[in-house]
């Protein structure tokens, strides 16, 4: 079989210059303990219960898209890695490493639409997180996806933002939204306020208009909010797909120390996937808790509660005809398919949905780390999503819906790449501009 | 050959399958305690709904979305697994070892089934061969698993039409009959032990998340 491109033309310095400090024993000491001692019954029934029949090859939106080529099947990643470590004992050389981390990090998302269609429900998404986590225990990690995690580790944020960067921004963002409402305001510090809203890092620091947005949803809504002035304000978490669950755990356990020490009764998160589900199940997890100590609700989940309620009404609905996305860790992880739909339907004149969907929509190929493995990998998933992109070719529409800011920047790209000439939008983007704003709200 | 068959090797097969099957079954169930997030999210309703689903003909958009293969693997595991049990011949041997019977299946309908096995099988054989994604990931075990699975089938069938010499045949019968029993637990036959497992960790992943893993 021909290399595949990335194989030929990808220079990752995260890949190839850390192999290059790799030794044989290193290896096979780190492979053998995290296969013999962190990983256990999972690990062993998986491996030993699948029966190689390839039945989850057509779930996956990478294997579908690059032609059906085997290589892509999410079994025959797993072959590709574990088997052969398991296969050596752990006696395999710095190339095998990089091409483990290539497989394990660039050409997976971990969105769990795999274990839907193997007939026994094998966690193939948990595998690849063992390729990561050893790969991870080696320094072997995409340079671009291993900046986040230092980040998140020196700043407990994902993009190196400073405390001072944060109040400013939310301040500044404050004064923007007081030109439509003038008694917004963003609360901070507030103790014992009802709700600590949570954001990523990419809002402050890219997508501040947000920020502002949020602003004018808690004011119509009245909300009782906070936001902390202090780190532990971001609930993002890449250290969760890098591999480095120690940094995950701390990550997730100030945030939640935070919203302990704010003493709110729970927490509401702004449009992303992954940090729900570091929030809520992967964090909580290693932190050995058995769920989350207060409730975590999603931003779909909070603005479908704001509108079946009637806290907040629609003035006008959004005209221009929109298909939505289903992120896979806030569908397939939480089940909101359902709500997501109520929330287009209530803000959008024109919907079309978009098949398959719900749990069985496909992956962006932008979450699960992968678009934070950076520019050097952006065409390789590209090439791994043809399928996304014939997807919302289908819907004829022209705005699609990401409430999740991994899908937003991932759908992005492939409209982009593909020409589709549609464009991206959050829940909040069409809420906004959709609410009714109360006339003694406003100027 | 035949008396060792007939007598002391089913013993051996039995005890073998029984007490391999507990073994697995138990060691991968306390391996799983110490995987410290299996146990406390498994759920019973989530698991007998995830169970359900993926036993019941086309209940999940896989099955769908592959109605042939999935109506030709799941007869294919219905006459594997039934075919023993209600088979005429097997409930004679019972009856002459330990004086018990049940009902039985019309010879007629059990040859069929048999031949249905065969045909699958070498459907699955093809498959291996001809279909790129599953060679990438075939091993030669497959095949072995396959053949060990098949022959007593086939040899099952050949004695039944006394087909060669009837002693010979029934007697390889028999010990093929007793390696597939013996190498359920030591192989990855055991998917059919740890199925029920697999299925309930997976529906009680989706199902503490609300939602649905078919």
């Amino acid at each position: 079989m021909a290399n595949k491109p990335e194989e030929n033309n990808v220079v990752d310095p995260g890949l190839d210059e850390s192999i290059k400090k790799l030794t044989a024993e290193q290896i096979e000491q780190t492979v053998n303990r995290v296969l013999n001692q962190e990983c256990s019954g999972r690990f062993k029934i998986f491996l030993d219960t699948c029966v190689h029949c390839g039945l989850c090859s057509e779930a996956c939106h990478t294997y579908l898209s690059r032609d059906r080529d085997p290589r892509f099947a999410p079994v025959a990643k797993v072959k590709d890695t574990i088997w052969e470590l398991v296969k050596r004992k752990g006696k395999v050389d710095g190339a095998f490493i990089k091409k483990m981390a290539r497989i394990a990090f660039t050409e997976c998302g971990a969105c769990r639409r795999c274990s839907m269609y193997c007939p026994f429900g094998i966690d193939i998404s948990y595998l690849i997180l063992v390729v990561r986590r050893i790969c991870n225990l080696l320094g072997v990690v995409p340079l671009y996806l291993q900046d986040t995690t230092n980040s998140h580790a020196a700043t407990f944020n994902q993009m190196w933002v400073h405390q001072d960067e944060w109040i400013d921004t939310l301040q500044w963002q404050e004064d923007e939204s007081q030109a439509e409402i003038p008694s917004a305001r963003l609360p901070l510090e507030k103790e014992g306020a009802e709700v600590m809203y949570s954001v990523i890092a990419p809002e402050p620091k890219i997508l501040a208009q947000l920020l502002g947005n949020i602003n004018l949803i808690m004011r119509v809504a009245g909300i009782d909010w906070t936001m902390p002035a202090s780190d532990g304000w971001d609930n993002s978490n890449m250290a969760m797909y890098s591999g480095d669950f120690e940094v995950m755990g701390r990550v997730e356990r100030l945030h939640w120390d935070t919203a302990a020490r704010l003493k709110v009764k729970k927490i509401v998160m702004g449009e992303c996937g992954h940090a729900f589900r570091g929030a809520v199940y992967d964090g909580p997890r290693w932190l050995g808790w058995r769920q989350s100590p207060i409730p975590m609700v999603h931003a779909i989940e909070f603005y479908y509660d704001l509108l079946a309620s009637g806290r907040i009404k629609i003035a006008k609905k959004f005209q221009e005809h929109v298909t939505v996305q289903d992120p896979c860790n806030t569908v397939r992880g939480r089940g909101l398919g359902e709500k997501l739909r109520y929330v287009i339907n209530a803000t959008c004149e024109h919907f079309t949905d978009m098949s398959p969907r719900f749990e069985h929509n496909y992956c962006c190929m932008a979450g699960g780390g992968t678009i934070n493995c950076g520019p050097p990998w952006k065409r390789s998933r590209m090439l791994s999503n043809r399928i996304k992109a014939e997807q919302l070719e289908k819907t004829g529409a022209h705005i699609v819906v990401t409430p999740c800011h991994n899908c937003h920047s991932g759908i992005e790209d492939v409209i982009g790449f593909y020409k589709l000439g549609m464009h991206t939008k959050f829940i909040s983007e069409i809420l906004v501009e959709a609410m009714e704003i109360p006339a003694d709200l406003k100027p | 050959m035949y008396e060792f068959a007939r007598g002391p090797l089913i013993w051996i097969a039995f005890i073998v399958f029984i007490c391999g099957s507990i073994y697995q079954v138990r060691k991968i169930a306390l391996m799983a305690k110490k995987d410290k997030v299996v146990y406390p999210y498994l759920d019973l309703r989530s698991s007998v709904r995830s169970i359900v689903h993926w036993l019941m003909p086309y209940s999940t958009v896989n099955m769908r979305l592959r109605p042939a293969f999935s109506l030709l693997s799941g007869l294919f595991h219905i006459c594997l697994l039934i075919t023993p049990i209600f088979l005429t011949g097997h409930i004679i041997s019972w009856e002459e070892s330990w004086g018990i019977s049940w009902w039985r299946l019309p010879e007629s309908v059990t040859n069929v089934m048999t031949i249905l096995v065969l045909l699958i099988g070498a459907f699955f054989f093809l498959r291996r061969i001809a279909d790129p994604t599953v060679r990438y990931v075939t091993a030669a075990s497959d095949f072995v698993v396959l053949a060990v699975v098949l022959s007593p089938f086939f040899t099952g069938l050949l004695a039944y039409y006394q087909v060669f010499n009837y002693e010979t045949m029934i007697t390889l019968h028999i010990w093929t009959g007793a390696l597939w029993l013996m190498a359920i637990p030591f192989s990855r036959l055991k998917h059919m032990l740890f199925f029920p497992m697999t299925r309930a960790y997976m529906g009680s992943e989706f199902g503490f998340r609300g939602s649905k893993d078919w």
